[in-house]
């Protein structure tokens, strides 16, 4: 029977009841602008303060460390090209972070480069993991700022970020964290971890889209990106989306309780799927490790097909998912993450990224399994390459 | 990104799917790298495509136009096989997104790829009919650069 099977996460989640009830009244009668005067304002400003106050919380922060943005891509620009300005001025030139990191953070980097900024970009290994010696030994006497994803966002590999955080402190270096797809889903402490700067999404923890923060460290200053009115303390004016704000602080609190449950649950989930995959379809690998690995995310390759067809026909029978392959993009080249673990062009380009979450049931991952190894078979049955692909599989 | 209606419906159900034992013609384009390899086969009889297969390794689109390209082209004497453009696939397929326009250039390519091997084995040069074509086993508008 067919199923609405939701498996896309990491793209995006749902906005929860929770979080659309503590949102709403901000939407509708609580229409005031936080920095006026009357009453009505006074509660956009109070709504402000409990919510800044839920993320700190989250995040072991103290409520003056958060900064409201409009998303994690803004969070990462603002942390990355911000501090760069900073560190200039202090003669620091140099930026070490991952071949693996979403766009925002590459390409703020490659951005920094024309400026004349050098970055180093740490390569990973087959699991997509890095080392916390692979950042001692790129630290130069110009490294003024390290950034590190907490966690992959398509292969879903964990980095050592308490030891980089522990090192960076002992260099006297700024530590920033791409955290969008670890909040929630690892128990965070940005004080125990020595991270400087944390950058976190709403809508990838059922807050809605168009929403996220910035923690700063007391004592690190980023250059802000925009200059206009007072909110968020001068360092990022513009009036604040008070509702979308609430929805944030509730949809934080939201993600850090019972976390450690959560995780359990979903982890039997992944592995669940993971296992099934592997054992019920030939020529299949699974991309990153299993150890340190997001709690809901699988993805893996399919030799012979590409992405996209996986993705059409999984939609077909109800699932939502998601695939590194350039067709799916629009780009020319699969993803650079997996083409940084060392998969082939044509491997990479049959990849399928199923992230679940704690919505997700036992019956969704039985029914993934059900439906689709007769997907991949029947795109290997149209592919001209899947028979040398399989005699090259089966020979080597 | 949405495909047309036209598209899903060779998507969910290609036409001509599979190889034809002692083709004609067998025409192959594209690879791996880029993400679309399109073989494409002809039974031609006294010059009149009887039947048309193909095998596709790519995205949605690539399988659509391959489906759309083999229908255009069944029943179709070769020469008039050569004037399909990707255009006319294309517009048969009620339009494609913009950054899928290239699959559609694969199917053009992989019929002329086809015809051209069938003239071959004909003991025919197939450079009047077709033109030339520095490497038909490269996608033009994808892998220029790898």
């Amino acid at each position: 029977m067919k199923r609405f099977v939701y498996a896309d996460h990491s793209a995006t989640t749902r906005i929860s009841e929770s979080v659309m009830e503590a949102m709403l009244p901000y939407l509708k009668e609580n229409y005031g602008n936080a920095s006026s005067i009357y009453g009505l304002a006074g509660i956009s400003e109070m709504a402000l303060n409990r919510a800044r106050s839920q993320v700190a919380k989250a995040l072991h922060a103290q409520p003056e460390e958060i900064f409201f943005t409009s998303c994690g891509t803004e969070s990462d620009n603002w942390a990355i090209k911000g501090y760069a300005q900073t560190m200039k001025k202090k003669g620091k030139t140099h930026i070490i972070t991952t071949a693996v990191e979403h766009h925002a953070v590459l390409y703020t980097c490659k951005a920094l480069e024309k400026e004349g900024f050098s970055v180093t970009y740490l390569p990973v290994d087959a699991t997509g993991a890095i080392t916390v010696q692979q950042v001692a030994d790129a630290i130069t006497g110009q490294t003024g700022l390290v950034s590190i994803m907490y966690a992959n966002n398509e292969i879903g590999t964990i980095y050592p970020i308490a030891e980089i955080g522990a090192l960076c402190r002992k260099r006297n270096i700024v530590f920033h964290t791409d955290a969008v797809q670890a909040v929630g889903n690892v128990p965070i402490d940005v004080k125990a971890q020595n991270i400087d700067m944390l950058s976190l999404s709403g809508h990838k923890l059922h807050a809605p889209k168009g929403i996220g923060a910035l923690y700063v460290r007391r004592g690190v200053s980023p250059q802000p990106l925009l200059h206009g009115g007072g909110q968020e303390r001068g360092k990022r004016p513009g009036t604040e989306n008070v509702a979308f704000i609430v929805a944030l602080g509730k949809a934080m609190e939201d993600a850090v309780n019972h976390i450690e449950e959560k995780t359990a649950k979903v982890s039997k989930l992944r592995d669940r799927l993971i296992d099934g995959i592997l054992t019920g379809i030939p020529a299949v690998r699974l991309n990153g490790g299993r150890e340190n690995r997001l709690c809901g995310n699988v993805n893996v390759s399919f030799e012979g097909i590409e992405g996209e067809g996986i993705l059409l026909l999984l939609d077909a029978v109800g699932i939502c998912a998601s695939s590194g392959s350039a067709c799916t993009s629009g780009a020319l080249d699969p993803s650079h993450v997996l083409l940084a673990i060392g998969l082939p062009h044509s491997i990479a380009h049959g990849s399928l990224r199923l992230s679940l979450n704690e919505e997700n049931t036992l019956e969704d991952v039985d029914y993934i399994l059900s439906v689709l190894p007769p997907i991949i078979k029947r795109l290997r049955s149209m592919s001209p390459i899947w028979d040398e692909e399989k005699q090259r599989a089966v020979s080597a | 990104m949405l495909y047309s209606k036209k598209v899903m419906e060779h998507i969910a159900n290609p036409h001509n799917v599979g190889e034809i034992e002692n083709a004609d013609g067998v025409g192959e384009v594209g690879n791996a790298k880029c993400g679309d390899i399109m073989k494409m086969y002809i039974k031609v009889d006294d010059g009149v495509i009887t039947d048309a297969k193909f095998k596709t390794f790519g995205c949605g689109s690539a399988f659509a136009t391959s489906s759309m390209a083999t229908d255009m082209i069944k029943g179709k004497p070769v020469t008039e096989a050569l004037k399909l453009t990707n255009q006319a696939v294309v517009e048969a397929l009620d339009g494609l997104p913009s950054v899928k326009i290239h699959c559609s250039v694969l199917a053009e390519q992989a019929v002329k790829a086809a015809v051209a091997d069938y003239y071959q084995r004909q003991g025919t040069d197939p450079t009047p009919y077709i033109g030339t074509c520095d490497d038909q086993h490269s996608c033009p508008s994808c892998c220029q650069d790898h």
